[in-house]
């Protein structure tokens, strides 16, 4: 089974995020699960979303507590120490950031990429440059990175979830999975 | 009519990825939404509600239904839970099917009616998405709310996942329409209701096939008037009462019948109770809800790793309660835990209760231990399960209930 931790703030779509992985990978004919941290959800608040992916049946319920993947949508909810406790020893995590990696991420073989969603994001009018909407830029950046859903069925899934600016987010997507290097 | 499962675990699993029917659809959807779907297919035609967390995408979705012509129903607002019930009511008495979702305070502002639906005889049903009482106010998932409308005299089904749920809603239509009695089906709040799922939803003319038209023998009709709920003496009201007794204890094979026919069309079988993994165990977990998948992945990594002979007993319908079948599960172990996601304060878990009622004139009958677990959305892991798992196996005096990772 795979597990993946979005990171965001309310209005920043990691719960989207999360359900069109989903969606993603149910269309490879995985096994899938979606949800949102139980929590009340407030615009700009820190958002937590998860997805499980797997060939079996999934029957594991409640917060994932160690990812193999970790997505972060914003760069401000960045604190490695905290972020990697909940990372499994050799997980990846997807930062969406325009500055370099520095700090302390020394627990066991946890690969960072940063990768600067926000410009793709916005090049493509998907929020404004204060409030990026990152969650599909950055599904186009999991998709090239992990292997796990191809890019093809992110973008269906894009495409069935999403009813305003399906273009803008499709287009973002992509352009983030051709940019992403592995 | 138990799901057996007594092989690997595996196998199990990858039978499941056997595509069945050509003509179903497969969706990834919520648990809220898997509720919407069961109404859709059980054409629902009229729809009364009020809006709660975590119950208020069931009507959201099924309000943009009836507004694109997908569900032709009539879909009534209205100011609060006890309206929604009392436009139930009314609809159903009419001959019309009738539906509606709550949860927590909305379900406790029903109370009333529901008695008032069962006396009625009105085969309405209810998704309850259960979620704690306030004060303090807290949405999470937790039993008590459903449970403590266990003697309002409607039938309860506890689900297990989104899929189940969808069954479950139209099993539970073609049950009180041949009972006469209302359904609730329970979900649990967040770990189902905002869980996206993939999920088979079963064809609209199968679903039609196995669901006709509800045309009861009396409804309220105009044009032939009669008084239904009147007041009765006495003299009759007693037998009233038996009849709706009886009427539970046939629910039990009509439960049965009906999971057999559900099962020619999708393949999926559900009955009074799940059996997993029971076949030699001589520790049994017995568990109701979304919790009990949980428990699933505790039996099976105790086994693999301990050699524990442990297995899980499901109670998926606590209203009838099957007793006959309990018993003769629970006679061949010799040590049994309930898991309970409610409380009944001043005495235990209700699950428990039940559970050693059903046991109390047996001759051989296992030692029964009560667990509270979860209130309020408190998450159980595989490690709370096992921590059960080890209290059970300890030798010696046991405590009659234990709070399960409580900070007490």
């Amino acid at each position: 089974m795979k597990e993946v931790i979005f990171y965001g703030r309310g209005g920043q779509g990691a719960v989207i995020a999360s359900r069109i992985l989903a969606v993603a990978a149910f269309k490879e004919g995985r096994h899938v699960q979606a949800f949102p941290f139980f929590g009340v959800e407030r615009r700009g608040a820190p958002v937590t979303a998860y997805t499980r992916i797997d060939d079996f049946k999934i029957r594991k319920r409640g917060p994932v507590t160690k990812g193999d993947y970790i997505v972060i949508l914003d760069p401000t909810l960045l604190d490695m120490s905290e972020i990697v406790k909940h990372a499994k020893r050799d997980a990846s995590v997807i930062i969406n950031t325009n500055k370099e990696i520095k700090g302390s991420v020394s627990s066991g073989d946890v690969k960072v990429i940063a990768f600067d969603a926000s410009m793709i994001a916005v090049n493509n009018s998907l929020g404004s440059q204060n409030a990026p909407i990152v969650n599909t830029t950055m599904l186009g950046v999991f998709s090239k990175i992990t292997g796990e859903v191809a890019i093809d069925s992110v973008i269906d899934a894009i495409s069935e979830n999403i009813s305003v600016k399906k273009d803008s987010n499709i287009n973002a997507a992509r352009e983030a999975y051709e940019k992403a290097k592995k | 009519m138990h799901r057996r499962v007594s092989c690997q675990s595996d196998q199990i699993r990858k039978r499941e990825k056997i595509k069945r029917m050509a003509d179903i659809t497969k969706k990834v959807v919520t648990g809220n939404h898997a509720v919407s779907y069961g109404a859709l297919l059980s054409r629902a035609e009229v729809i009364a509600a009020y809006p709660i967390t975590p119950q208020t995408e069931v009507v959201e979705k099924l309000s943009e239904m009836v507004a694109n012509g997908e569900l032709r129903a009539k879909f009534i607002n209205v100011e609060s839970e006890h309206s929604a019930m009392a436009a139930c009511i009314g609809a159903s008495a009419t001959g019309a099917r009738a539906f509606t979702a709550t949860s927590s305070q909305g379900l406790a502002l029903m109370h009333e009616l529901l008695h008032w639906a069962t006396g009625a005889r009105l085969p309405i049903v209810m998704a309850n998405i259960n979620r704690s009482m306030g004060p303090p106010w807290n949405i999470w998932s937790e039993q008590t709310d459903s449970l403590a409308q266990r003697d309002t005299g409607w039938l309860q089904f506890y689900c297990e996942n989104n899929q189940e749920i969808i069954d479950t809603i139209i099993q539970a239509y073609r049950v009180s329409e041949t009972v006469y009695l209302p359904a609730m089906v329970v979900l649990d709040a967040f770990y189902h209701s905002h869980t996206m799922e993939g999920v088979e939803i079963p064809n609209q003319s199968a679903i039609d096939a196995f669901l006709p038209q509800y045309n009861p023998i009396y409804k309220l009709d105009v044009n032939e008037p009669h008084t239904f709920g009147g007041l009765t003496s006495p003299e009759w009201y007693y037998e009233l009462r038996y009849k709706i007794q009886s009427a539970m204890d046939k629910s039990i094979k009509v439960i049965k019948d009906t999971a057999r026919e559900y099962e020619k069309i999708t393949h999926r079988k559900y009955g009074l109770l799940e059996e997993y993994r029971t076949e030699d165990a001589d520790m049994l977990i017995v568990a109701a809800g979304a919790l009990s998948e949980t428990v699933k992945e505790a039996v099976d990594l105790l086994r693999q790793k301990r050699k524990t002979r442990i297995g899980l007993l499901r109670i998926r319908t606590f209203r009838p309660f099957p007793k006959e079948d309990i018993k003769k599960i629970l006679k061949n172990v010799e040590i049994v835990g309930v898991i309970d996601r409610n409380i009944s304060f001043g005495n235990e878990g209700i699950f428990f209760q039940e559970i050693k009622s059903a046991l109390c004139n047996e001759k051989i009958k296992p030692g029964i231990y009560g667990f509270i677990a979860g209130l309020g959305g408190r998450d159980v892991m595989v490690e709370d399960i096992i921590g059960v798992a080890d209290i059970l196996a300890k030798p010696g005096n046991k405590k009659d209930i234990v709070w399960v990772g409580a900070k007490i």
